[in-house]
Formats: C-alpha cells, structure tokens, sequence
C-alpha cells in the first residue's frame, strides 16, 4: 500500500516518538530513501542475500502433508533454512548495512524468541559494529539458547526486568537506550512496526520472500497460489510474504495470530482478533489494552508473537478488508510442530507452527486444484525445550 | 488567560523563576496525592505536574517507572485521577498540569478528556510521545477547552525548536539532555548552543527539565530559563519514606530546599 500521507497506511503507522528521536527518524528517512535507490547498496545486500544468507530460500512442495490432509496443494516458503534459522536475516542485512553507510558505531535491537536478536549480532559481528541486544527476562529463561548464540557472537545481551519482562518490555527499554544514544547508535527494529519509517523499511527488505515465491511459483505451477499463509506477532515475515501479492486480488492473505490458552481467555496475543486501535511504541495501530490505554499483558508459548500489538500496515490490510487474521492456540500450535516435523521431518519454529496449525485447519476443506503457501518463516531448533516443556517431558541438558 | 500563563506573568513581575514539581498520581495512594500536591504548593512550588500512570512508559527512567507500578498496583483509573484533581482545586490555587502518554487520551476519548481536565481544574498537558508532526490530531479539542498543551524541544531538535516553540502553549518543556527522565549527575549538553536555538523562536516561557535532582544544579541552570521542573527527585523522596505522612514532610522539605536555591 502506498503511503497517503507521512509515514501512513490509512489511518495507521504515525510517529508518536519523544521529541529527542524525531530528527534521528528524519534522518533515517532521508538516507534510507537515498540508499534505497542507489544501485550500489542494493548491489551489495544482493551479495550479501546470495552468498551469505542463501538466498533465494526453496519453495518445496509439501507431498506428504498434501496428500495427508487431502485437499490443497501446500508449498513451503523455507525461510527457515536461511543463515541463522529466520526470515529476520533479510531485515537485519539491509539495516546493517545502512547503519555501516550512515556510518554508525553501534546497533541495538530488541528481541523476543531471539531470533532477531541473533539475526543482528550476526550482522554486527560481520560489519565489525558494536551489538546490544534488549530481551525481556522471561525471554531469556524460555530462550536459554539463543542468548548463549549472542553472546558468542559478540553481542551485550541487557535483560529487561520492567513491565512484563517480554517483548514489549524490551522493545520499551531499546527506545529509551536509543534516546539516551541517538547519536551514536543505529537502532535495527524487528518487524514491521515501530515509528515511520520503521514498518516501511522493514517490509522493503522483506519483501524479498514474496518476490521470489511469485517467481517460484510461476516456475513450479505457471500460476499465483490461492492462499497465502504467515504468522504474525509484529508481522514482518507475513507482511515480506504478502507484500508483492497485495494487487493480486485473487490471491487470499490470512494472518495468523497467537491465541495462547485461546482467544476467549485472558491468556491470549490475537491483537486483530481481540484489541482496538490505540498508540504504542510509536505508531497507531491495534493493541490489546483496556479502556483507560494501558497495554495488557499478554500470552504464547511463542517468545516470538507474544507482542501486544502488530504493525500498521497489517492494521491497514486488516481494516480494508484485504487480508484476513486468525486465531491460533498454544495447542494448535504444538500439534502442527510435530506434525510437521514427523510427516514432512522439518522442525518449525513454534512461532511458524502457528501458520501450519491454519493450514491443517483449511487445507482439507478445499479443492485439490487450490495452492497454498506457507511461510516458514523459522527453524523449531530453539524451541525443543519449551516444546519439551509443554508436553510435561523432561530433558536433561535444559538449563 | 489560563493558571499558566498568569503564574508565568506574576513571576516575571516579581522577577523570579518558576518551580515545577512532579509527582505521579495515585503514589502511593490518591489521598496522599491531594496531600502533596497541597504541601508542594504551601513550600513553594508554582506549578505542579501529576504524572498518570502508565504501563508502558517509554521516555521514563527506572525511578518514574517504579512508581508507576506503584501506582497502578491500587487499579487506578482516569477517572479516578480527574476526582483527585476536584479534591485537590478546591485546596490549591497553583496551575495544574498532567504528564500522560498519549494512548491514555485516545482511550478515555480526547475530547471527553479534555471537558474533564477543564471541568476538574488542570490547566495543561504533557504528552512525552506526541511529537510537533502528531499534534494536529488533538490541538483543535485541547484548545476549544483551553487546555494548553505543553510542547518538548531536545538538544537533538536543532532547528526544529523554530516551528515547535512558536507552537507552544503554556510554557516550553526545554529537554536538558538525552535519554529518559531520572536524577543525573552532570549535564554534557552545550546549554548556550541549546539556547540559541529556542530564544530566538518565541516569547514562551521556557522550563528545562529531565534530570534536575539538586539545589546546585538548580542554582546553575536557572540563568538558562524562566522556571526549572523537578521530577525523579521527589518521586524518589516518596519511594523511600516509610509512610504517607512521612512521604509529604520529606516532599515538602525538599521542596523548601529546592525554592530557597531557585530564588538564591
């Protein structure tokens, strides 16, 4: 969608920053808008996709599973085989790099499985720039790995022990670090969320995934797929996926949203599904909150989508009627990632278990001449514990 | 002409600097609020700020976030805060502004907000996340209330200064250095070259604060401006008393301290 007005999709996005970061927002506009068209950059991040992340990421098609469920042709958009196991590689390269040129010391980020947080330190390591990574404590605890990853990497991993001790929490201590060092530091937002252009500049660089599925597809199929299926928490890996699709009208977007312990319980993070439009970490968009604006605490077994909130473009899609969004429980969840991992014997992400969860929900109940992508938007390495956990199952070397 | 614009006016005929001070309502309780706002005022503060407190406060330091929490421990509502403010109007004559993040507004519903700040008596408004380019969104509403929305300008700002302080209402919250509010122990920003840029824009009373904790600091930034905000500090001062009382007799004599080195 085109931006109406500044940093706008529809009534959503804004920049409702402290005054401190205003100019710094300026500034990250107006080199990003320069850099965005110059060949050179996209020259290099090309490279750096290519023979650093593995880009182009396959699109298999799922047979067994298709055949198993006996209705849709289901492809999966392997972005969890990418460089460090996430789609989140994609954003971090560009914004990196863009740092590099704006010629910034330091980056900060902030995390919720850790995914994003070690797409970064792996970045900063590659671009020799300092690294501090904000994850909420809880975080921490539920991703013992991926914190070990960063460290390793070089990063400073600083626990967030405000609010709710996750996602939320962390994204509000890397704002008030930026504020404290906005000179110096280049912040790397997660998602599609966050003050313009944040949400612009991470769907561009995400955009890549819809890309190449439409030319995947087209090879495969010599036509667009049916249904386009993401997870979404901020949303950047649906929105990388459904972006280039957006004018194709006859291809269905669904987003699906974390229920937690289910959408009617207080246990949940379907900001679509349950919250109203407010303001919260710089943009207007929707939020789980109560009548007075004060942001719920909210719930997944997925560090990843336990955000109260989702970005303003999906707000915009969702508002227009354009794409549509889901609930998807824990157990949902949970089923469909060992579901995948034995029929097919590629372990999802727990966050990406949430879009197969849809899938083995709808696929059935359509035609066998339909196509459906899903994107895998991460590898399940990081969540054998927490799965383990669940299923009341005890794992020695947990720690 | 509202509360601000008459205490700024009064001051400067007096020639002396505003103290404005910060609690956040509802710690550790809203009776204890109307009690320290009313002994603010009696040992010489010309305006007080009530931070409404918020789950999620990005421009606050740890010492404004904990009581917060502390405050929204007791499942303090807005409305709850506007009846404080009726209790406090009828006590008090200083001008009354909040400090609220701007989802509060937006939920409450902006222009029964705005009724209720001019029904209750507060004069002003804060909104730390609501920057010059957002502001159109609630100018029109705030201003058919007379409800004075108090801009910031940062030391980042540079010549963005021009068009916010010529927006300003009530005064001009001047940002004294980066980073989130909390007690500093020295100030790195370049106070002359911060200056030059705000001076130049308009006539508007200008305050600075972020970070002001002692009469020194005090005494060395009041050449700088019209009046001086103090915030952490005192929020502190009620975090570590033992009880209520106690809570209003250590605000009250750090406030004391604060007003002789203002008018030193």
């Amino acid at each position: 969608m085109e931006l109406n007005r500044k940093g706008r999709f529809g009534e959503f996005g804004g920049q409702y920053v402290p005054e401190t970061l205003m100019n710094a927002l300026i500034e990250l506009e107006e080199k990003y808008e320069r850099y965005s068209k110059d060949p050179d950059f996209k020259k290099e991040l090309d490279f750096y996709f290519k023979e650093y992340a593995g880009r182009p990421s396959l699109l298999y098609f799922a047979e067994k599973m298709t055949k198993d469920l006996g209705g849709a042709k289901i492809y999966l958009k392997r972005e969890d085989l990418n460089h460090t196991g996430s789609h989140k590689i994609n954003n971090v390269l560009g914004q990196v790099l863009l740092a590099k040129k704006m010629g910034k010391k330091r980056v900060i980020a902030e995390t919720g499985a850790g995914q994003h947080g070690v797409a970064t330190a792996t970045a900063a390591a590659l671009f020799d720039l300092e690294c501090e990574v904000f994850m909420g404590k809880e975080d921490m605890e539920r991703q013992a790995l991926n914190v070990f990853r960063m460290r390793l990497l070089g990063a400073e991993v600083r626990p967030v022990l405000s609010g709710t001790a996750t996602l939320k929490d962390a994204c509000s201590e890397a704002m008030r670090e930026w504020a404290l060092s906005v000179d110096s530091t280049f912040y790397v937002f997660g998602s599609v969320m966050g003050p313009h252009p944040y949400p612009t500049i991470v769907r561009d660089f995400q955009r890549i995934i819809g890309d190449e599925v439409k030319e995947q597809i087209m090879e495969k199929e010599d036509r667009y797929p049916d249904i386009l299926l993401a997870c979404v928490g901020g949303g950047s890996n649906a929105m990388g996926l459904f972006y280039p699709f957006i004018q194709n009208e006859n291809v269905q977007l669904i987003g699906v949203e974390a229920a937690g312990e289910g959408a009617d319980t207080p246990r949940n993070a379907a900001t679509l599904t349950k919250g109203s439009v407010g303001v919260l970490h710089g943009m207007k968009s929707y939020f789980l909150q109560d009548s007075d604006g004060q942001i719920n605490p909210v719930y997944s077994i997925s560090a990843g989508l336990d955000y109260p909130g989702i970005g303003p473009e999906h707000a915009y899609l969702y508002k227009t009627g354009r794409a549509s969004y889901v609930p998807v429980t824990d157990e949902e969840a949970v089923r469909a990632f060992k579901y995948l991992t034995r029929v097919e014997g590629i372990i999802p992400a727990i966050e990406s278990s949430h879009a197969v969860a849809h899938a083995i929900k709808i696929a059935p109940h359509i035609g066998r001449d339909k196509i459906i992508v899903i994107n895998l938007s991460g590898r399940g390495d990081k969540d054998v514990y927490s799965i383990a956990r669940y299923l009341g199952e005890n794992i020695e070397a947990e720690g | 002409m509202n509360r601000i614009e008459e205490k700024f006016k009064e001051l400067k005929s007096k020639n002396k600097k505003a103290l404005i001070t910060f609690i956040t309502a509802g710690d550790p309780d809203l009776g204890t609020t109307v009690e320290l706002v009313e002994e603010m005022e009696r040992r010489g503060a010309d305006i007080v700020e009530l931070g409404v407190p918020y789950s999620d406060p990005v421009a606050e330091g740890p010492v404004i976030q904990k009581a917060n929490c502390r405050a929204l421990k007791n499942n303090i509502r807005i409305k709850d805060i506007m009846d404080t403010v009726r209790k406090i109007r009828e006590r008090v004559s200083v001008p009354l502004v909040y400090l609220l993040y701007f989802n509060c507004i937006l939920q409450y519903g902006p222009e029964r907000f705005f009724s209720d700040c001019r029904e209750s008596g507060v004069d002003g408004v804060i909104i730390p996340d609501l920057p010059y380019e957002e502001q159109a969104e609630i100018d029109g509403v705030a201003e058919g209330f007379d409800i004075s929305i108090i801009t910031l300008v940062a030391p980042t700002s540079k010549e963005r200064a021009d068009k916010i302080s010529k927006k300003a209402r009530g005064f001009l919250y001047c940002v004294s250095s980066l980073g989130v509010t909390g007690v500093r122990s020295e100030f790195k920003t370049d106070f002359e070259e911060f200056f030059k840029y705000i001076n130049n824009a308009s006539e508007i009373p200008k305050a600075i604060g972020f970070g002001i904790s002692t009469p020194e600091q005090v005494q060395a930034l009041k050449g700088y401006c019209d009046g001086l905000i103090v915030g952490s500090a005192i929020v502190k001062k009620v975090e570590e008393s033992s009880s209520p009382s106690d809570a209003v007799k250590n605000v009250g004599d750090f406030v004391e301290v604060l007003r002789n080195a203002i008018d030193a």
